[in-house]
């Protein structure tokens, strides 16, 4: 793998200093920095070739279309999904989902059906659930969590049932660091020929990803937790369901032909994707993903692994601190709390270190109230950050703790 | 000592610390000054619900002035409120309403004012001014 230097030296933003101290980016989990040649890929589509895709007859218009779909292959391939046409974008993870959540509902789901969840999914993957078994009568079943933070699998059999519809299940819990066994849920879950889609926001980033492989229904994430742009995320679907799925947006370029008696849709992908799409941001995402590729998903899935291990051994040091997530399947993510001191006290003091982390649920509320913490401290490491930095974190919890007591 | 003065004195203290590592420990000792409230008040009622830390803040009005008591289970943001109070409390009524809070601004703490920092320094100053313009709508009637 490329030299831990000049990797940094591709993020301008890790070499700023934030209170005059050098920035330690430790919030990875809520969203990624960016690498230059993203940067300036963003710059190039707005400078260069800034034009409405899939419409015109013009240069420019036919460049944008090209590099926006030349960008679908790249995510297809880089999930290795089968075919292009399986590659829907949207706004992100929580765009993916509430479609799916809308369009799968409209169409599967009745009253009394059930849709099982897990414990340690965020927000995003439970309130459009909610939405849509309040509109059809539908009932969310939940897999239990155990006090390491994984999932309960035997409870999950026995959720199944002929009332279940669909299993959606987060790959990654982003405030525990779990890694989920997907693939087991999807198999067991296929068994009685029940769909699954995977929340992948937590997944994607930190090693290789084969929808395939899994065989998953759906797949969700985001673009900007994978190094590219904000406002871009993918949905993967199995053309075989996503063409028995109605629309869940209406709008241009989704339609095939409109009168105001009838109007009938567009093929895949384009079907779901209404109105003028982010262009700019999956052409970003397709950069991201080059640069990615330049790294190699299982040197970034090594290098985290070690950070993982390093920041663990050192915060574990500490006496007083609580780690929270324990389970050996785990991504770089230590979520932990101080005794005696406040969450808020102790984010406020590290960011006054130049420490970025998250404090609070992490939009993940039922997995709080599974610990009965109210919320979490949580360092989300990521291939560009250093050991270095892990000391600065552990010696900086350090003056937390003498400061507070 | 009015409103002004007390800002003003807040502001002498704060400004003689660069690090913000000292200015949080000034803020951590003023915590220790904040008048505790009565724990009966603990209460939903009284609670100012930030996104992170919990304040509850209880007003008590002898018909000219209001007092507050307070509390919050992160010790920052104790040291925050007891700061305010400090400006607002045993105040009229008017004298809450009318008051300019530059010294928030001052001591460096505007960050923490945006609506969506957790510490809700913001929702904090809501709620007194709110208890301050319902108990001199009353005083009227």
């Amino acid at each position: 793998m490329k030299d831990i230097n000049d990797i940094r030296a591709d993020f301008p933003i890790l070499g700023r200093k934030i209170y005059n101290k050098p920035l330690v980016y430790f919030d990875n989990g809520a969203t990624t920095q960016k690498p230059q040649c993203v940067i300036d890929t963003i710059n190039e589509v707005f400078s260069a070739y800034n034009s409405n895709i899939h419409r015109g007859v013009h240069f420019l218009s036919d460049k944008a279309s090209e590099e926006y779909e030349n960008a679908r292959e790249k995510v297809r391939s880089f999930i290795n999904a089968g075919k292009k046409d399986e590659i829907i974008f949207t706004s992100g993870t929580t765009g993916s989902i509430n479609a799916i959540a809308f369009s799968f509902g409209e169409r599967y789901i009745s009253n009394g059906d059930e849709i099982i969840l897990s414990h340690l999914e965020h927000h995003a993957n439970i309130v459009p659930w909610q939405m849509m078994c309040e509109r059809k009568g539908a009932k969310i079943r939940v897999i239990p969590v155990s006090d390491n933070g994984e999932i309960i699998f035997e409870e999950y059999l026995k959720l199944l049932s002929g009332r279940t519809r669909l299993v959606a299940v987060t790959q990654v819990s982003n405030s525990l660091g779990t890694i989920l066994p997907v693939k087991q849920i999807i198999n067991a879950a296929h068994s009685i020929n029940i769909p699954v889609l995977v929340d992948g926001a937590q997944g994607i980033q930190h090693g290789v990803t084969d929808v395939r492989d899994m065989d998953c229904d759906f797949y969700a994430f985001s673009g900007h937790k994978i190094y590219g742009p904000t406002g871009i995320g993918v949905l993967y679907g199995k053309t075989s369901l996503l063409e028995e799925l109605p629309p869940y947006q209406g709008g241009g370029d989704m339609v095939q032909n409109v009168s105001f008696s009838k109007t009938t849709y567009n093929e895949l992908p384009f079907k779901f994707e209404a109105g003028t799409m982010n262009f700019p941001g999956a052409i970003g995402l397709a950069t991201a993903i080059d640069y990615l590729l330049s790294l190699g998903m299982e040197n970034i899935k090594r290098r985290e692994n070690e950070l993982l291990k390093y920041a663990a051994q050192r915060l574990k040091a500490i006496k007083g601190l609580k780690i929270y997530g324990n389970s050996e399947q785990k991504i770089s993510i230590i979520s932990f709390l101080l005794k005696d001191i406040h969450m808020y006290d102790t984010g406020m003091v590290l960011d006054k270190l130049g420490i970025a982390v998250r404090t609070g649920t992490h939009c993940a509320q039922p997995v709080m109230d599974r610990f009965g913490i109210e919320g979490t401290v949580r360092a989300s490491m990521c291939f560009y950050n250093t050991f270095e930095e892990i000391d600065i974190l552990g010696t900086g919890i350090e003056k937390v703790i003498s400061m507070f007591s | 000592m009015t409103v002004n003065e007390v800002q003003d004195s807040i502001t002498e203290e704060f400004s003689e610390f660069e690090e913000w590592m000292d200015k949080y420990n000034l803020l951590i000792e003023m915590g220790r000054e904040l008048p505790v409230i009565d724990p009966v008040f603990k209460t939903k009622d009284f609670l100012i619900e930030g996104c992170q830390s919990k304040v509850w803040l209880h007003p008590e009005f002898d018909g000219k002035k209001i007092k507050f008591t307070a509390d919050s289970d992160a010790i920052i943001t104790k040291g925050i409120v007891a700061l305010l109070i400090k400006v607002l409390s045993d105040r009229t009524p008017e004298e809450i309403i009318s008051a300019d809070l530059y010294f928030i601004d001052k001591i460096g703490l505007r960050q923490n004012l945006s609506p969506t920092r957790s510490n809700g320094l913001l929702s904090m100053v809501k709620q007194i001014k709110l208890y301050a313009i319902a108990y001199n709508a009353k005083q009227k009637i």
